[in-house]
């Protein structure tokens, strides 16, 4: 209840410092729209950008899902293949050199101007983060742990799946939680580069007709995405795996 | 795998990189009773029990490590650390079957049951391990070594981090559990030692000595007059080595 007033609260001072603004520096509503008309143009845009919200969602659900999925089974492959740490960890480090955003023409141009080349974007933005933080957890169990499953006869695989991933739970879910907040930039920096659909692209044609306040509302409601999308996956998180989670 | 509990010889001299760590080192660890290995903090008790064990450690051993019955050792060794060593996300009840879990072998449901009962966890089975005190968390981590019914039992300070009422329970259960098994005990506290162990080394860089224990039998109480005798006679001879 504490945390809502909080966010209540730092929410009404943005409206306020926004409007204040406004009033002082009177700039015309294309560079800046009042929060009141963004509000009326969510109001009777609300369908348009539904439609649009849909798609963004079905493209960050997707790239989220997968790109988890490749991380995890990319830090599994790292923790046991040895030459694969030797060989991948280089690599993986100096994809993540490239500029994300430098890719995203490429994407377009190889998978076309469907939902495809978003999810691939969603999926390279969050397969790093979710990769790292799953391997860090996993070669950071307590040597003490192996040395008591060494006593025991506890095979390579065995120790990997009772052991070493239940203590890198805390990790992951970091990871993931991470991945949460990268996928809708993901998607949104591949609709901008080239689409029909998604809250990127309803950006981009409210920019090109100068209606910023139809921008705002889009905004708005991909900020209110991204933090539902992370609050929903930290408390599913939390309570299904809340034995893991304990410290 | 052998049930019986044979007898365990090292010899030899055990080196780090640069240095000698323990020299002509001969330890008899005899069946069927405990054996200490005394010594003060650091000095290394821990990294020869590693050594027995077979796990990594940053030494070498230049000799042998034998059982009298020739089989290998390793595979016949359970471990208790000071360390309870229990996986926080596991239940008293998983945590004390994890051995077969992690050899992927069946288990029998009754004889875990008998061994919870008889460290006294029966009404905490399904509790996690952060739930329980000092005491009951070394209770799981006994019935854990009692599960994996080895013939060789390796205790590195199991007692250390009790407070002293809890350690005399568990002093007596675990002498008791372990009653048969060929058992090598590492304190730093020659009162545990002059308890307990049928034999005592006194771990030192230069020269180990096998020191004078008491006659059986074991446990002794901890009013003992013979065990306070033997304790302080323990002591000068660490500070002597020392000095």
């Amino acid at each position: 209840m504490k945390v809502f007033i909080y966010v209540v609260c730092a929410f009404l001072s943005i409206l306020f410092f926004w409007e204040l603004l406004i009033r002082l520096a009177e700039p015309p509503p294309y560079i800046l729209p009042t929060p009141y008309s963004v509000l009326i143009s969510f109001k009777e845009n609300s369908i348009l950008i539904y439609e649009h919200a849909i798609v963004t969602i079905i493209e960050v659900l997707i790239g989220l899902t997968v790109g988890v999925i490749l991380g995890m089974i990319t830090a599994i492959t790292l923790e046991i293949f040895v030459s694969a740490r030797l060989i991948f960890r280089p690599l993986l480090i100096f994809s993540q050199s490239i500029p994300v955003f430098a890719i995203a023409p490429l994407l377009t141009l190889w998978l076309g101007y469907g939902i495809l080349s978003k999810v691939v974007m969603a999926i390279l933005i969050i397969y790093f983060p979710v990769t790292s933080a799953f391997h860090d957890g996993l070669s950071q169990t307590p040597k003490r742990y192996l040395d008591l499953a060494k006593t025991m006869g506890g095979s390579q695989w065995r120790n990997l799946l009772f052991l070493k991933i239940p203590h890198s739970i805390p990790s992951l879910c970091s990871g993931i939680k991470l991945a949460s907040v990268y996928a809708p930039i993901g998607a949104v920096i591949g609709e901008w580069v080239g689409s029909s659909q998604g809250l990127g692209y309803l950006m981009i044609l409210a920019n090109g007709r100068v209606k910023t306040d139809l921008m705002f509302a889009s905004l708005l409601t991909l900020g209110l995405l991204s933090i539902t999308l992370f609050s929903l996956i930290s408390y599913l998180l939390q309570i299904s795996l809340t034995k893991y989670l304990r410290t | 795998m052998s049930f019986t509990s044979p007898s365990i010889e090292l010899i030899g001299s055990v080196r780090s990189e640069n240095e000698v760590l323990f020299r002509d080192l001969r330890l008899v660890i005899k069946a069927d009773q405990w054996t200490c290995l005394l010594g003060s903090s650091g000095i290394g008790k821990s990294t020869v029990l590693r050594l027995i064990a077979g796990l990594p450690t940053h030494v070498k051993l230049d000799g042998s490590i034998k059982s009298d019955d020739q089989l290998s050792i390793s595979n016949r060794v359970s471990y208790m650390a000071q360390n309870d060593l229990l996986l926080p996300w596991a239940s008293v009840s998983d945590n004390i079957s994890l051995g077969s879990k992690l050899r992927g072998r069946k288990y029998s449901s009754e004889k875990k049951l008998k061994i919870i009962k008889k460290v006294g966890l029966q009404n905490h089975k399904e509790k996690y391990p952060f739930q329980l005190s000092g005491g009951q968390r070394q209770r799981t981590a006994l019935a854990r070594t009692l599960m994996e019914n080895t013939p060789i039992v390796l205790l590195d300070e199991p007692f250390g981090s009790l407070d002293s009422n809890t350690r005399e329970e568990m002093i007596d259960l675990t002498f008791k559990s372990l009653k048969g098994k060929t058992v090598l005990f590492v304190t730093h506290d020659p009162h545990e030692a002059a308890r307990l162990c049928e034999s005592i080394y006194i771990l030192e860089r230069q020269k180990t000595m096998n020191n004078k224990s008491l006659k059986p039998p074991f446990p002794k109480t901890y009013s003992d007059k013979s065990v306070f005798d033997l304790q302080h006679s323990l002591l000068e001879k660490i500070k002597s080595n020392h000095s």
